[in-house]
């Protein structure tokens, strides 16, 4: 357990995220204009968005799917009936006067979601609750200097919120908890999680205690927009909590909202003000009944999830569990390996290595994303089976790699090319072995007396003579079996 | 032949069916009522030039073989209903300058059969009130007096418009809105028939809502064939109205058989309230009678939380209208009042734009919905209209429809019961159940109070059996021989 270090000694942190997740939908939940982000201001808004009289919901069975498949993909209780209620606040983006939310009957109750640390371990996460609700729209104060504009372009698009227990007790939990519901997500397809476009956000609940000790009072902390900012947030809020304590202060139950640019949290509203949103169910909408039939299907049409890929990776393909969860953080990722393993055409463990290696360290080197790659998953395979048929050597193979990254050219091509073709054939590599045998007597001496070390020293001269070349396995029992 | 803003619905259908008279003449002589009814302040919008060129077109289709159910036939539309690009105000200084740029699907429907569509109908703000007195644009007066009074009296609500140019003759049926008594209740008051249909036959997309799980859309006309007749058009699934209901249309005309024989008639005994009067006790024992004679078996029936139904309803119903105001901002439509701040720009912006009974009840459904009292209030009501509901549900295993009286008195004076809210309340005592039951009902005129005004009598049924509701109504209608008129009638010298 990671404690922190304060003056009246150790302090433990209980944080809660709540995460909101736009649907991936082509409409919005409860009208039929688009959910495209990036239009220009209120092109996409219907007369329902935009709360003019008269006008009803009408619920998007999509956004119904997408929720549920969420549901299922955190190993979720799925409600079959669940109600829509509204949540009423006055402000100027939200046209209707509320928010249609889901309060006392969610769609989705527990579930749990599996965290992959980077030391190898897992932590189990509850997951308390997922319910659909409707986005606000966006006011836009800084377009005239006494005037505040609004954007409904958001106005009605389908939000998940994902309410976590309150499990998680360090920032990196925090972190590995947010790439790790991004990643379900977008196995699912439900949510590009894309955070800097805003489709998924975050508010952290956050406490302080001393081991052992009842639940501290806690602070929600909202608008924070990137797994960086979270973790920033995190740091500031729990020593600013402690703090408080230790210099005999309170907590106050109360509302903070991130600023990004100073790296801190301040107050935005305290419980004392906090609204009284009088949530009552909306008549406009009758209780959303699910048919056990159909979420059996939703259920069986989900793709293969990250933690069942990793377990399959482990299992089957004889991966370590830490490569197997690097391989299956991301979809495409996981797919790009996928491609390249073929089936059981090419060897798992070393496509692992090679993906995980060589190839993840030129995307990063190169900045470039994964499906902008120079090697695709065709020529990666390509390049791995002349190491396994011994045409060339996994050394020569490096090289070749770094030349394909270059210009994209097929690594057959560069081999050919290059006249790298590695050299295995028996008589060549006998004569070049019995050569620096009989030029290096000395040395000859003092494997026989017993440093076999040196057998590495004659392995790498016929490696420099041929450029390497040389297949190092029948370099090495040539040697073997002459030496000894 | 009389006047052609006389005839009934029907009789005006056969008439331009037979080629007696074309929409274009039925409409003029409407526009000509709806100008000559303007004392009784019941529009809030004419419409005369649309009206016409509605009419043209409705005649052609006509030649051209295409009539529609109520094709040529003028109607006046409670300003609830949004039309596009007709000043749409729900009686509020609010929606002032709101044109809406779609069209209701009760008045596109009504439009589809062929329908003309003469004004808009002045109504309660926002359909909150019994007596018409609330509307912005001023009260509407009744088309009856009490004989030997010259007094105005107030036309009922909220669909008080609707009702009085109905019963004056400047339209041949209105469409109305019935929440807890709406289209009952004035139309009781005027000497007509309402229809409040079950909750989910009329779409409500379209309508300005008031209490969203009661509203619903209904047809005010003067005979109970002509209500069947609007009903038919009216009705229908709306994919955009998620509580309506999938079920065909029947033809609601073809129910009228005047057959009753063996229909057994609940009569509740909780509706016999303290201080009604002894002749709206009278009438309903008359109704009764009626029906025997005409075959039918009256059971007497218990509807035990009655009593609770008219605080449940004044819970329910301001609770969701003050969630259903809430988009009346200031921010996208209608009126704004500035302000240097955005709360600021709100309080005036409603602190001008609503009247006094709306704000009343914005008030109350904020509060009953609040942190605190919420489960007193709000919740608990709902728990009592769901036993409300489950007492007709029991009486319904026993009889296919209850009689009671509509109102517990005749209409009232311009003014009177303005400082008791409660008083004005009350009204509703005898129509508010079946809203909360979502069931429908209909008030038919039955008989005259002592001082020469019109008395309704009210059928509640099975839910989506209108059909029964009506053909009860219409043996009511005929035992009751109603031909008195109200005093003013449009064109009459």
């Amino acid at each position: 357990m990671a404690l922190i270090e304060g003056k009246t000694g150790q302090w433990e942190m209980v944080i809660g995220l709540e995460v909101h997740a736009q649907v991936t939908s082509e409409s919005k939940l409860f009208s039929g204009a688009s959910a495209t982000f990036g239009g220009e201001p209120n092109a996409n808004v219907s007369m329902v968005d935009a709360a003019m009289p008269g006008m009803l919901p009408v619920l998007n069975r999509r956004s119904v799917e997408q929720a549920v498949k969420t549901g299922l993909g955190l190993n979720a209780k799925i409600n079959l009936t669940s109600v829509f209620e509204r949540k009423n606040y006055f402000y100027a983006d939200l046209p209707s006067g509320y928010q249609i939310s889901q309060h006392l009957h969610p769609i989705v109750g527990e579930g749990t979601v599996v965290l992959d640390m980077a030391d190898g371990t897992t932590r189990e996460v509850g997951i308390e609750r997922l319910h659909l609700e409707q986005d606000a729209g966006k006011s836009l104060h800084d377009q005239h200097p006494s005037k505040t504009y609004i954007d409904l372009n958001r106005s009605g698009i389908t939000l998940m919120e994902i309410v976590s227990k309150p499990d998680l007790r360090t920032a990196e939990e925090v972190g590995v908890y947010l790439a790790k519901l991004r990643s379900i997500m977008r196995y699912l397809g439900t949510c590009d999680g894309n955070m800097e476009e805003g489709s998924m956000r975050c508010d952290v609940n956050l406490s302080v205690r001393k081991p052992g000790d009842p639940l501290g009072t806690r602070t929600e902390t909202k608008n924070v927009n990137s797994i960086r900012f979270v973790k920033l947030a995190i740091e500031h809020e729990v020593h600013r909590q402690i703090a408080v304590i230790e210099e005999g202060g309170r907590i106050v139950q109360e509302t903070r909202l991130f600023d990004s640019v100073k790296g801190t949290t301040r107050a935005m509203r305290s419980k004392e003000e906090a609204h009284d949103y009088r949530y009552f169910p909306d008549p406009d909408l009758l209780p959303l009944v699910l048919d056990q039939a159909w979420v059996d299907e939703v259920r069986q049409a989900l793709p293969e999830l990250p933690d069942a890929k990793k377990r399959r990776f482990v299992e089957k393909l004889g991966l370590s569990p830490y490569d197997a969860g690097v391989l299956v953080n991301d979809k495409e990722t996981a797919a790009f390996y996928e491609a390249v393993i073929a089936g059981d055409k090419r060897d798992a463990k070393l496509v692992a290595n090679w993906v995980t290696g060589d190839f993840f360290g030129a995307l990063n080197r190169s900045g470039v994303a994964l499906s902008e790659a120079p090697v695709d998953a065709d020529k990666l395979g390509g390049l791995l089976d002349l190491v396994s048929d011994g045409t060339i050597s996994g050394r020569i193979a490096k090289d070749v790699f770094e030349e394909m990254w270059e210009n994209g050219k097929t690594a057959a091509d560069i081999v050919e090319a290059k006249g790298l073709r590695q050299i295995s054939d028996t008589g060549a590599l006998e004569a070049m072995v019995d050569k620096v045998i009989a030029e290096n007597p000395g040395q000859v001496e003092q494997i026989k007396a017993g440093n076999e070390k040196l057998l590495g020293w004659f392995v790498g001269q016929i490696m420099k003579a041929t450029q390497g070349k040389a297949n190092p396995g029948m370099v090495n029992q040539l040697l073997r079996k002459k030496l000894s | 032949m009389p006047p052609l803003n006389e005839q009934t619905l029907s009789a005006a259908r056969d008439g331009l069916a037979k080629g007696d008279f074309n929409a274009v003449e039925l409409t003029q002589a409407h526009i000509a009522a709806v100008e000559a009814a303007r004392p009784l302040n019941a529009f809030v919008t004419e419409t005369p030039e649309r009206a016409l060129a509605m009419a043209v077109e409705s005649d052609k289709r006509r030649s051209a073989g295409q009539a529609g159910m109520l094709e040529g036939i003028p109607l006046a539309i409670k300003d609830l209903f949004c039309t596009e690009g007709v000043l749409t105000t729900a009686g509020s200084h609010i929606l002032d300058g709101f044109q809406p740029p779609y069209e209701s699907t009760v008045t596109a429907n009504l439009w589809n059969q062929g329908a003309v569509m003469l004004g808009k109908a002045n109504m309660d703000e926002f359909a909150m009130g019994s007596s018409n007195m609330t509307s912005f644009y001023g009260a509407v007066e009744n088309p009856w007096r009490r004989s030997g009074d010259n007094r105005p009296l107030v036309p009922g609500g909220s669909s008080g418009g609707s009702a009085a140019v109905v019963a004056a003759r400047g339209a041949l049926a209105a469409t109305g809105t019935d929440t807890g008594g709406s289209i009952r209740q004035p139309a009781s008051f005027c000497g007509i028939v309402g229809l409040k249909p079950t909750y989910g036959r009329c779409s409500r997309w379209g309508t300005v809502a008031f209490a969203s799980s009661l509203d619903q859309p209904g047809p005010l006309t003067r005979t109970v064939r002509d209500a069947a007749l609007m009903l038919r058009a009216m009705a229908g699934h709306d994919a955009k109205d998620s509580t309506s209901v999938d079920r065909p249309v029947p033809d609601y005309e073809a129910a009228l058989t005047g057959d009753i024989r063996g229909l057994k008639v609940g009569i509740p005994k909780e509706y016999r309230v303290d201080g009604m009067a002894a002749e709206i006790d009278t009438l309903w024992q008359q109704g009764i009678d009626w029906l025997r004679q005409a075959g039918a078996e009256p059971v007497e029936i218990s509807l035990p939380h009655t009593r609770y139904a008219l605080p449940t309803y004044y819970i329910v119903a301001p609770a969701e209208a003050s969630s259903n105001l809430a988009r009346y901002d200031g921010v996208r439509f209608g009126l704004r009042v500035p302000g240097n701040t955005l709360d600021e720009m709100y309080e005036a912006t409603r602190g001008e734009g609503f009247g006094a009974e709306v704000q009343r009840r914005v008030l109350i459904g904020t509060y009953v919905l609040s942190a605190g009292y919420y489960d007193a209030y709000y919740n608990k009501a709902r728990q009592v209209r769901t036993l409300i509901a489950n007492d007709f549900s029991k009486a319904f295993e026993n009889v296919d429809v209850v009689l009671t009286p509509t109102t517990p008195s005749a209409a009232f004076a311009v003014g009177e019961k303005m400082d008791d809210p409660i008083a004005m309340y009350l009204n509703d005592v005898f129509t508010v159940p079946a809203s909360l039951a979502g069931l429908p009902a209909i008030s038919v005129p039955a008989g005259l109070s002592g001082d020469g005004l019109p008395l309704g009598l009210h059928l509640i049924g099975r839910a989506f059996d209108e059909e029964t509701v009506l053909k009860a109504a219409g043996v009511l209608e005929e035992a009751a021989q109603f031909t008195a008129e109200p005093g003013f009638i449009a064109g009459r010298g």
